[in-house]
């Protein structure tokens, strides 16, 4: 009976304890990340400006799908949309050019781990920091890239204020960092390459790209498939540098979803939160595809233990 | 090992190779070399136009300027309080979840773990206006605790996926054992993971200190004035002010850059292994 009732408290405890182990995580992920998901979503639907009434009561109208109906025909989020696509194209550039520094640092000369301390410092400052270094780069007159693009065409190019060209130099600014990521991840793919396949596959004449391509590549697949993830969301969020490299300037050349949102929801066009909702519920949709992705594969990794 | 050890190359490309190094590094570090360079540069130079010429002196005046007249020493305070309770909070938080998703096979285990990750992923606008209302309505707006309470919260999606993973690595067998001895769950948790959980602490926080230092979105949506800014936002809004004074922005981002640098230097190893989780099998 005494045992009995042991057991039974046993179980207990087991089944109640990953839920009291769980409950502050979740209490807190809940109320900051997903009750918000679901009030952004409703949001869109609405027309509000941030405010309440003297009772404290919501003061937004219900316009159903005029939100997103207005979207399609804002020339603003077009532009925003256009400027995501390139951002999440030019971005992939990271993964060849992180790969490339990889290999060329994987070496056991001396020093070479402050070498590879220092290649990785862009990725450990902020993004502020990142743009207004770029900002200083790119500066009319006497920035370094100004000067050269005088030096070699004759007529210095002010990349900033060029509303053509302004996405390319912001992108540029934030492969920088980005490029040290992937090169750290490959990096560390490269130390636990198997060394008995490399030396088979040196015997069997293989080198340079074909080795590259048939033997490492193929070895680094998990750490390219984080790369990957790591650098679509970087392309997605990319707020920070559009908002201290241009403000989204000039004449809005450089927007990006993110940016766009922001400068809707609490800019100086006025708190349209409902508007800004809908263009928030956009930019989750696209990450969603990348999420749901990622998820997918990690459930077959689980299932395959 | 690939590529080939350059030992085993010619001497003449051994000899490339040590020089094709340093070159590569400074070209690498160019922008934010030319940043440090002229964050010490007397103003006059650059108003003579003399930006990358001979410095007429090292100006150690431009730091002491802007830790004494402008507030980059309260941005830099505020920012330590938003960013070392969000460390600490996360971090705990996440050492039980991570225990109790890596540890019990309960039927929800792999959505609320799934839900963990995937919530790290979600583009920060989709939770900007309710979260910023919300930090309103509970009077928390431009505080430092509303900046950490949403940091914490958000952090714990990332630090659950790394420490569940690192408990589910540990030997089973030893929390078995201590069940058989009647052991109970929270002591299991207490006594014998937390203590082989070093590591994973110690990169987590090293991490989770970097991403909430650098952090700028939130902290220009939910926080305004001098009182509780981070540096980030803080520097944002000097940059305003310092039109063209770039000997001043350029002081302003190494100082900002300085903390999460002499962090991950000295913490490197951690810092790397929490990077690259899952990038090896």
């Amino acid at each position: 009976m005494a045992q009995a009732s042991q057991a039974a408290r046993r179980w207990n405890q087991r089944t109640l304890a990953p839920w009291l182990f769980l409950a502050p995580g979740l209490f807190m992920f809940g109320v900051y990340v997903l009750w918000p998901i679901i009030q952004s979503v409703t949001l869109s639907f609405y027309d509000w400006n941030g405010l309440y009434n003297q009772d404290g009561e919501f003061t937004g109208t219900f316009v159903g799908t005029a939100n997103y109906s207005e979207l399609m025909t804002d020339p603003a989020f077009e532009t925003s949309l256009w400027n995501n696509l390139k951002w999440l194209v030019l971005y992939m550039l990271a993964l060849p050019i992180g790969l490339f520094i990889a290999i060329f640092l994987n070496q056991t000369v001396t020093g070479i781990r402050l070498y590879k301390s220092l290649f990785f410092f862009p990725f450990v400052i902020s993004q502020v920091v990142v743009g207004l270094i770029f900002a200083w780069f790119y500066a009319p007159n006497f920035g370094l890239f100004y000067l050269l693009t005088e030096s070699i065409t004759g007529k210095g190019t002010a990349i900033l204020a060029d509303p053509d060209l302004v996405t390319y130099g912001i992108i540029a600014a934030g492969l920088w960092p980005q490029i040290a990521y992937v090169m750290i991840l490959y990096l560390t793919g490269l130390n636990n390459v198997a060394p008995d396949q490399i030396e088979a596959a040196r015997l069997d004449g293989a080198k340079g790209w074909r080795m590259l391509w048939y033997v490492v590549l193929p070895q680094l697949r998990p750490a390219t498939f984080i790369a990957v993830i790591v650098t679509v969301i970087g392309a997605l969020r990319s707020f920070d540098l559009v908002s201290i490299m241009t403000s989204g300037g000039p004449f809005g050349s450089s927007r990006v979803l993110s940016y766009y949102m922001f400068e809707m929801a609490l800019g100086e066009f006025g708190f349209r939160m409902g508007y800004g909702a809908a263009i928030a519920v956009v930019l989750f949709a696209i990450m969603m595809i990348f999420i749901s992705g990622f998820i997918w594969k990690m459930w077959r990794d689980e299932k395959e233990r | 090992m690939f590529p080939r050890p350059i030992q085993k190359s010619s001497t003449t490309a051994q000899w490339l190779y040590a020089v094709a190094l340093p070159i590569a590094l400074i070209v690498w570090l160019f922008p934010l070399l030319g940043v440090a360079l002229t964050s010490l540069r007397p103003a006059s130079d650059l108003a003579q136009g003399n930006y990358f010429g001979m410095p007429s002196g090292i100006a150690w005046e431009n730091y002491v300027y802007i830790f004494t007249e402008t507030p980059i020493g309260q941005y830099m305070i505020n920012s330590l309080w938003v960013t070392i309770p969000t460390v600490i909070g996360a971090v705990s938080l996440s050492l039980m979840t991570g225990f109790a998703l890596a540890v019990y096979g309960f039927r929800a285990n792999i959505l609320v773990f799934f839900m963990f990750v995937a919530g790290n992923f979600v583009p920060f606008q989709i939770l900007m206006v309710p979260v910023r209302d919300m930090t309103l309505q509970l009077g928390m707006y431009d505080t430092w605790y509303g900046l950490a309470l949403f940091h914490i919260a958000f952090q714990t999606g990332f630090c659950t996926l790394f420490m569940r993973n690192f408990i589910k690595a540990l030997p089973y067998e030893l929390i078995e054992a201590a069940r058989v001895e009647g052991v109970s769950e929270w002591r299991i948790f207490w006594y014998i993971v937390l203590p082989l959980m070093r590591p994973a602490i110690a990169a987590l926080s090293v991490l989770v200190f970097t991403f909430i230092w650098n952090d700028f979105f939130w902290a220009t949506v939910l926080t305004q004035g001098v009182d509780s800014q981070p540096i980030t936002a803080g520097l944002s809004s000097l940059n305003g002010q310092w039109i063209a004074q770039w000997h001043l922005v350029s002081a302003g981002s190494i100082l900002a850059a300085l903390p999460p640098v002499a962090m991950f230097f000295l913490m490197q190893k951690h810092f790397i292994a929490g990077l690259t989780l899952g990038a090896v099998k």
